[in-house]
Formats: structure tokens, sequence, C-alpha cells
């Protein structure tokens, strides 16, 4: 089917506005055909994962745009590089990497995208509103931004995502379109104990869980606390989208699309699941692929830590050394509020390295020793990323595994007891 | 003789690799060597490279247009992609990969059942649709 083009994507197509827009135009014509779309739509902002160095195609990519002339249309943010530019040091990894690395991150500012180098774009000023269409790249921030905010992306990848931004437009297809985001799927959670229903751990292994029963259906999840914050809905999508390739999902009464479960299903009849405890247990020891309580460091913040995260890991550290590094990645945004508010140092008082502008899963920051994170995520990609096993817990219990040097299970929270 | 969907047009013959599970080629392929590294995969140790790849789904990460254009120019990526449901994040790594290395790696989608593990397929994939077929 052929997509309908309009003026401004024919001047595109023409050359008019240089080698790169051309190019740009003709990958977000040939996705759209892809997906089904019958024709493009105007994007508000894009936020761009193609900035992290995979090797030297990307960099290829990138470089033949910036040769292009290639220039951002609407305001674009960036995912996170392989480099953290504020702290070089830490760098364990070889130079030409490093080099290559940086000429990508280089080349994407180049294009006039703001340097944010964050997996996490909705703890940025000015974001998305309420069924606005954008580009989103990066799992998490896709999932973040239909569900929670209630705009509206498609999981887009590396190359579309700055082709999008490019050009400023995106195909009409997916959860752009008002009939593809109601609920697919129902999951229900039953019998699970109040005290994992009021922890953060529950929001990431039931993300996990999510991500397996769905695939890339939208679930509608019913029964979890009507307070659940952003930061618990991030952890969720993000496990979501690692586990499956969930690109939005309702909680009932809590996001935005889904006031009731009838709002969230659009009234059609649709399957139905129930999460149980036991699953939830099965979903954290699937995600624990260490031995024992054997415990080298503690990775926290994937996607990326909000103030309020870094907060609360200063409040249950309270300035104690701890036996084993911990390491939280966060935006240079948040790291800046923490800084003005003295979270930064009361975490650097407690010894804990903070990493911006990447994440320790990614570049070669932490060694290879066997790592606890409270992240579904961090716990899913690490071990054929950087090689290291890993254990996950609540933040509580990575947090005391830290300062008892070992692995310390809170039985309790899980029901195991 | 299966019928299949065009993503990507091109032509190409090896080894039938067919997947039980979805596959995320960021964290999932090492595109120096096509081995399937996810911890968590059933096929984790399979190489793809020079296979023609059946898989349900891709799976998480958008970084796998990068991964999968990446082992396309280092000659590691699978020689064609058969799909279960479309995954335009594989298809623009094959779509840029093809702009960047003139490099054509067809995706197509199309059904899995007549294809059976290490039978050689042939998949050609034109603008008008997809063939699949044992050779």
């Amino acid at each position: 089917m052929p997509v309908e083009t309009s003026g401004h994507d024919r001047a595109l197509l023409s050359g008019s506005n240089g080698d790169a827009a051309l190019l740009a135009m003709r990958i977000v014509l040939e996705t759209a055909e892809v997906m089904g779309a019958d024709r493009l739509i105007d994007i508000a902002s894009a936020h761009v994962d193609g900035c992290l160095y995979h090797g030297v195609a990307g960099l290829e990519f990138a470089e033949r745009l910036v040769a292009g002339d290639a220039h951002v249309a609407v305001p674009t943010t960036l995912n996170v590089g392989y480099l953290d530019l504020l702290h070089p040091e830490r760098y364990r990894g070889d130079g030409a990497t490093a080099a290559n690395a940086r000429r990508q991150m280089d080349a994407y500012v180049a294009m006039g995208c703001r340097p944010t180098w964050t997996c996490a774009p909705y703890q940025l000023h000015n974001r998305p509103g309420f069924g606005e269409h954008v580009a989103w790249a990066e799992s998490n921030a896709i999932v973040f931004c239909n569900s929670v905010l209630g705009a509206r992306t498609n999981r887009y990848g590396d190359f579309i995502d700055i082709c999008a931004a490019i050009t400023g437009r995106a195909p009409y297809a997916g959860l752009h379109r008002d009939e593809e985001r109601p609920a697919t799927l129902v999951l229900r959670l039953d019998g699970i104990p109040s005290r994992l229903l009021a922890s953060d751990a529950l929001y990431p292994v039931l993300g996990h869980v999510a991500g397996q029963v769905a695939g890339a259906a939208v679930p509608a999840i019913v029964g979890l606390p009507r307070d659940a914050s952003e930061d618990r809905l991030k952890s969720l999508g993000a496990a979501a989208a690692s586990s499956g390739s969930v690109a939005m999902f309702h909680a009932v009464g809590i996001t935005p699309e889904a006031p009731t479960l009838e709002a969230a299903t659009g009234g059609a009849d649709v399957p139905q699941e129930t999460v149980t405890l036991e699953q939830l247990r099965l979903a954290r020891d699937e995600l624990t692929t260490a031995n024992g309580d054997e415990l080298g460091a503690v990775c926290v913040g994937t996607p990326h830590a909000s103030l309020a995260e870094l907060e609360r890991l200063a409040t249950l550290l309270a300035g104690r050394r701890t036996r084993v590094p911990v390491w939280v990645n966060t935006g240079r945004n948040v790291l800046a509020d923490a800084e003005r508010l003295g979270v930064a140092d009361s975490l650097r008082a407690a010894g804990v390295n903070v990493v911006t502008d990447t994440c320790t899963y990614i570049a070669p920051l932490i060694g290879h020793a066997p790592v606890m994170t409270d992240s579904a995520k961090w716990a899913w990609y690490a071990p054929a990323n950087i090689g290291v096993r890993v254990t996950f817990g609540s933040l509580e219990e990575c947090v005391r595994s830290a300062i008892e040097g070992h692995v310390v299970r809170d039985a309790e929270l899980w029901g195991d007891a | 003789m299966p019928e299949a969907t065009t993503l990507v047009a091109g032509e190409a013959e090896g080894r039938a690799l067919v997947l039980d599970e979805p596959l995320s080629f960021w964290g999932g392929v090492d595109p120096a060597t096509g081995d399937i590294v996810d911890v968590h995969h059933p096929q984790r140790g399979a190489n793809v490279a020079g296979r023609v790849l059946v898989l349900p789904s891709g799976r998480g990460s958008s970084s796998s247009s990068s991964v999968l254009a990446e082992a396309i120019r280092a000659g590691t990526a699978p020689a064609a992609i058969v799909l279960a449901e479309p995954d335009p994040i594989l298809a623009l790594g094959a779509i840029v990969a093809r702009e960047l290395y003139d490099v054509a790696m067809p995706v197509v989608v199309g059904s899995r059942d007549e294809v059976g593990p290490d039978d050689t397929v042939v998949v050609r994939a034109g603008p008008d649709g997809a063939l699949v077929r044992r050779r």
C-alpha cells in the first residue's frame, strides 16, 4: 500500500533540504510501509536512542547524516551513550571503542539534539502532554510515555528515531491510533501479601511477568494500589519491555487512559489472567543468576534514578559505609538537583558511585563480580552484556546486603518464610 | 510453499535456525560473532550467521536495529529473517544496512510451520510479496 505524502514530505524527498533529510524521509516512508501506515503525522518531539555505540554501523549512519547537513526539526532529547562524560576516569574499556563512542555521541549533538544522556526523559522538564504524538525510542521510555504520560509513540528503535526527528514526521500506525491503545489482555493480581503490595519490589517482578504473558500486547493490570508512584510504574514498564515487547500498559485506576477497567479495554471482552504470589517469586528467582549469597557490588538506578529514588537510597544508607561498592545511575539533570539539595553529598558520604550519561550494564565500569540489583531490566540484560551474575532484590535488600557484604533476603516480604 | 509478506526486500538462501522464543538482538546477539548470548534464551549458544533465522518476533530493546545493522556490516548476521509477527525494529536494521553497505538482507513475515530445523531454505522477498521455501 503506498503511503500518502504531504507537500513537506515530497520536498524532503526531492533533496531540496539536503541529502540527510532525503535519506531520513526515505527511511521514515519505508518504515511506514513496514508498519502498514497509510500516511505520516507530525510529531511534537523526539527521544533518540541511536546515540549509544554498538559498533561501526551506528557510527557511520550518524556521521553520514551529519555529512548530509542533518538538523532535527523538533525538540529532541538523547538517551544514554556508552560513556559517562562527567566521570570519565571510571571507564575500564579500550580507547578505540571509547573514541568511536564519543564520535557517535558528538554526531547526535551536532544534529541539534539536546545532550540529556538519559533513558528517563520523562524526568526532564517539558515532557510530552496527554494525547501528544511524539517519536520516542528506548523501550522503557516508550512504555512510560504511552502508559503514564498518555502521550503517543510507537516502539521506535535506533535509526527511525533520528529520522523522525529530522523530518518531524512519523508513520501513523500502532499506538498513535486510538484503536490500538485499549487493553487486549487483563492481568489481575490475586492473593499478593499487603507488604509486597506496598513495596517497590512488587513492580519490577510484576513487570517481568507481564512482559512474559503479554508479549507485544497491551495489558491492563488490576489490583495495584491507587497511589502507585511514577517511579514504581517506571520499573514495571521497564521490566515488561525487557522480558516482552510491551509498549503500553494500563494500571487500572492509576494511569490516565484507565480510570476504570472498562475504559482500559474500551468495553471489549478480552482474555483475563491472574498473577499470583508464586509467579512473582518465580520471576524474582528467574532474574537471579548468582550463586547463593555471593556479592561483589550493588547496582541500582536502571532506568535512571529519579531524585526521590536517590533520596531514598541516601536515607536507607544513612551515611553508613558499605562492604561492597554501590553504584547508582541517574541523569545529569537529576544529579544537578541532587547536588543542590545535598543528596549527592550524603550518597558520596556512604561511598556510593554516582554514574551519569550511561548505565552500569552498558559501559565497562564495574568489573565482573556478582551484583545485586533492584532492577528487573538490569538483572535481565547484565549477564549477557557485561558478564556478571546477578541477584534480584528489593532496594532495602540491596542496601542491607551492601552493608553486610553478602546477599541478605527479607523472606517475609516474599512470603518465603 | 508458504506465502509471506515482505518487510525488507532481498533474496537469500541458508540453513534454517528455528527459534522457540522471541529474541532481542541487543543484549541477545553478539554482533562480533553472531552468537546468541541472551542467558534467558533457550537457544543460547547457537550462531545466527548465515542462517535463515525463523523466530516468533523480536523482543525488548529498541537498540536491536543497531545491533542487526552492525551484524550485517560485520558479516555475522542471518542470511534472512522470517518472523511470525512484523517487527519494525528488526526491519529498520536491515533497511539501514542496505542504505549504508548495499547489502539486501530479506526480512519477511510468514508461517514457520513448514520450515524444519536445519532445512535449507530459500527466501525471495520482492515488493509484491515473499516466498519462503525448502530447497
